[in-house]
């Protein structure tokens, strides 16, 4: 088993973390924990799995791309 | 309808003429509604000398394909162009293109106004300005006011 852990912009940058692989997580939520080794989630911090946007509670399974990413500012 | 992410600066008004003509909506569309976001060199009354725009790619090209359906299914349209550039940004380059045709006005520009707002709340770009003290992200956008 195997979920894509991908971060982007002042969050990666913050973490200091390149994208990888975790073996398994139920939920994202959970998949956080374990990429980050239980770091301190933002109050502003935004989830996508399979590049629709999703909860921390949400199900995650085997062959998924979850991404974690601040408050989008583009336009 | 089309999308375009780019990394390269890009002339809107050649954009809008080049995909008007190579489409078929010659003599069918009476409204065109057009925005374009260009680049400030100041904010939060701080000079700005450049930017650099993040983007998740594959999110990106999902969701702005994603608002292009949307926006067909509430406004009847004939065409929509969005362009959006990403990279390494200088004041007066534009940043974004939004273009909307259609038979009768009120559809393109109601469309082309929900667009911008829908891409700036939804699309994964992230934007890094350089001031005068260093680099900083932009945490949120402007209302728009």
């Amino acid at each position: 088993m195997s979920i894509q852990v991908k971060f982007f912009a002042s969050l990666k940058e913050t973490l200091n973390i390149d994208d990888h692989d975790i073996k398994s997580a139920t939920t994202a939520g959970e998949a956080w924990d374990i990429a980050t080794t239980n770091a301190e989630r933002p109050d502003n911090l935004l989830v996508a799995i399979n590049l629709e946007y999703a909860q921390f509670e949400s199900t995650v399974k085997d062959g998924d791309e979850i991404a974690f990413f601040p408050p989008v500012t583009g336009g | 309808m089309a999308t375009y992410i780019l990394e390269q600066s890009f002339n809107p008004w050649e954009s809008i003429s080049e995909h008007q003509k190579s489409t078929t909506l010659h003599n069918q569309f009476g409204a065109t509604a057009t925005f374009i976001g260009t680049m400030r060199d100041f904010n939060d009354n701080e000079t700005v000398s450049a930017m650099m725009l993040e983007h998740y790619p594959a999110m990106t090209q999902h969701y702005l394909e994603k608002l292009i359906n949307e926006a067909k299914k509430k406004w009847d349209l004939l065409d929509i162009l969005i362009i959006h550039r990403v990279g390494n940004i200088e004041p007066g380059d534009p940043i974004m293109l939004i273009a909307c045709w259609s038979s009768h006005r009120r559809a393109s520009l109601e469309a082309c106004s929900w667009l911008i707002e829908e891409l700036k709340h939804r699309a994964p770009f992230w934007k890094k300005e350089t001031r005068i003290n260093g680099e900083y992200w932009v945490e949120k956008n402007t209302d728009g006011l």
